[in-house]
């Protein structure tokens, strides 16, 4: 067969004329979701404070119960609908990072503890730590730098 | 003996006779506009093994049970199985059948191995050296999105000109003698890669691939294009689809009218959820051995070009920059007494 466009013409071509992502309405999806998980968030760290806690540990206890209703909702099938509607707004909280550890998990339970759910339990999460802990680590040496100086 | 007509396409003098067919599908598929045309729909997507793998095999395996009672006769009648999957080495294949004792061929033809498997099958019968040969495959939503995509329970958007893999497996039993549907002639496709790297755009990918292998057929049969009923591509979804006709019609092959596609027939996308439409191995072997089938056996089809396509990539070529090579294979089935 003849084609009438280079490879570039043609991907330009199929990407112009296919179905588009919703951009706008995903945005304000991702805003409510993210809203509503980072409320959550807010109203226990608010709770835990009115308890009399110290405002550090309240923070971690916040944190774990989120990671942990992340990883509660992963296990009984329901974070995965979340997401499609709230997108990244499902993702960035720490419920999605809970996410895509516990979902990795769940789904190489079948090849075993050791070469399955351990070895793919940072299948996704994996990059980000590497490339969250290289950027702590660069953040620490400019802190130095410049606390140096003053 | 077969004649060859061209390059890619051969016509099959003697006619071999699709004698009987099956197909198992998945809910999804059996809540779907066709789903009342399947042997079966399983609701378990486990179909009570331990693993989507597992599982996937006991469709492929339960699917060729159905073909063999359906056509009366007994795995040592027949000669050869084709057969294929999505699945790393074709686990879903080789375990599916392992019991049978039936001299296997696996094939890899990615989504365009029903296609692939009809072709060898019925030349084997062609040429006598067989005479029966099953042709089956298989392909499993949540095996395949754990091998190509992200664990199910992972939360990730969908892009809108993804598709969504067809759980289900669907064969036919090709044979020498009897008045069923008869393999006429066949295209075998090559390689057709026009630089699309995006896997989640896999109608855009096989498109072009559909497109030579349905231009090669009409110029070396030289049928007339209103010849068929239906040319009905495997799986390029409502995306692909669409730029299947567009390049068709830019090729001078004016079969516009009657282009269909399985991807975009087997589910109900809107109220389903599936994006583009339908993928996977099972997309096209289901729809033509629950839909297409019956319909040519009552009559109400006499003539289709069944093309089914396939995205011969892998997650690795793809993280490593690489474009996606496509396939299709025309076959050509048509009710002749």
């Amino acid at each position: 067969m003849e084609q009438k466009r280079t490879k570039k013409e043609y991907v330009e071509w199929t990407q112009k004329i296919a179905p588009k992502t919703h951009k706008f309405k995903n945005m304000i999806l991702a805003f409510i979701v993210g809203g509503i998980i980072c409320t959550i968030g807010q109203v226990i760290l608010s709770l835990l404070l009115k308890t009399g806690m110290i405002k550090e540990d309240a923070a971690s206890l916040t944190t774990l119960l989120m990671i942990f209703f992340g990883a509660f909702l992963t296990g009984i099938n329901v974070y995965d609908d979340i997401s499609r509607v709230g997108g990244a707004g499902a993702a960035i909280p720490v419920t999605g990072f809970a996410n895509s550890i516990v979902s990795p998990a769940m789904e190489y339970k079948k090849e075993g503890y050791v070469m399955g759910v351990g070895a793919k339990m940072f299948l996704i999460a994996g990059p980000v730590l590497v490339y969250g802990i290289v950027a702590s680590i660069i953040a620490g040496i400019l802190y130095y730098i410049f606390t140096m100086r003053a | 003996m077969g004649t060859r007509l061209g390059k890619q396409t051969l016509r099959l003098d003697s006619h071999p006779v699709i004698q009987a067919w099956a197909s198992i599908a998945g809910a999804k598929e059996g809540n779907g506009p066709l789903g009342r045309y399947f042997d079966e729909v399983i609701q378990d997507e486990y179909f009570g093994e331990k693993s989507f793998e597992k599982a996937e095999s006991k469709l492929l395996r339960e699917t060729l049970a159905k073909i063999l009672m359906k056509g009366k006769v007994s795995a040592g009648d027949i000669q050869y199985i084709f057969a294929g999957d999505l699945l790393n080495q074709c686990i879903a294949a080789s375990y599916g059948i392992r019991e049978s004792e039936i001299p296997f061929f696996g094939l890899y033809g990615a989504c365009s191995t029903m296609g692939e498997a009809l072709i060898l099958g019925s030349l084997m019968v062609e040429g006598g050296f067989a005479e029966r040969t099953v042709c089956i495959t298989s392909s499993h939503f949540c095996s395949a999105e754990k091998q190509f995509r992200f664990p199910l329970e992972f939360g990730n958007q969908r892009p809108p000109m993804s598709q969504w893999t067809v759980t289900g497996s669907g064969g036919v039993l090709v044979g020498n003698t009897g008045d069923g549907p008869k393999i006429v002639h066949v295209t075998t496709g090559k390689i057709v890669d026009m630089g699309v790297t995006d896997a989640n755009d896999m109608g855009a990918a096989m498109a072009p691939a559909a497109c030579d292998t349905i231009t090669a057929h009409f110029t070396e049969t030289g049928l007339a294009y209103d010849y068929y009923d239906i040319v009905i591509t495997g799986d390029l979804g409502i995306h692909g689809k669409n730029i299947c006709k567009q390049l068709l019609e830019e090729n001078g092959i004016l079969i516009q009218g009657i282009l269909e596609d399985c991807g975009t027939m087997i589910y109900d996308t809107e109220a389903q959820k599936t994006y583009c439409g339908g993928s996977g191995c099972a997309c096209s072997a289901i729809v033509l051995a629950g839909y297409l089938l019956d319909k040519l056996s009552k009559k109400e089809l006499k003539r289709i070009l069944l093309v089914c396509t396939g995205a011969l990539h892998s997650p690795s070529s793809i993280q490593q920059g690489e474009s996606i090579p496509a396939i299709a294979h025309a076959v050509g089935i048509e009710m002749i007494s």
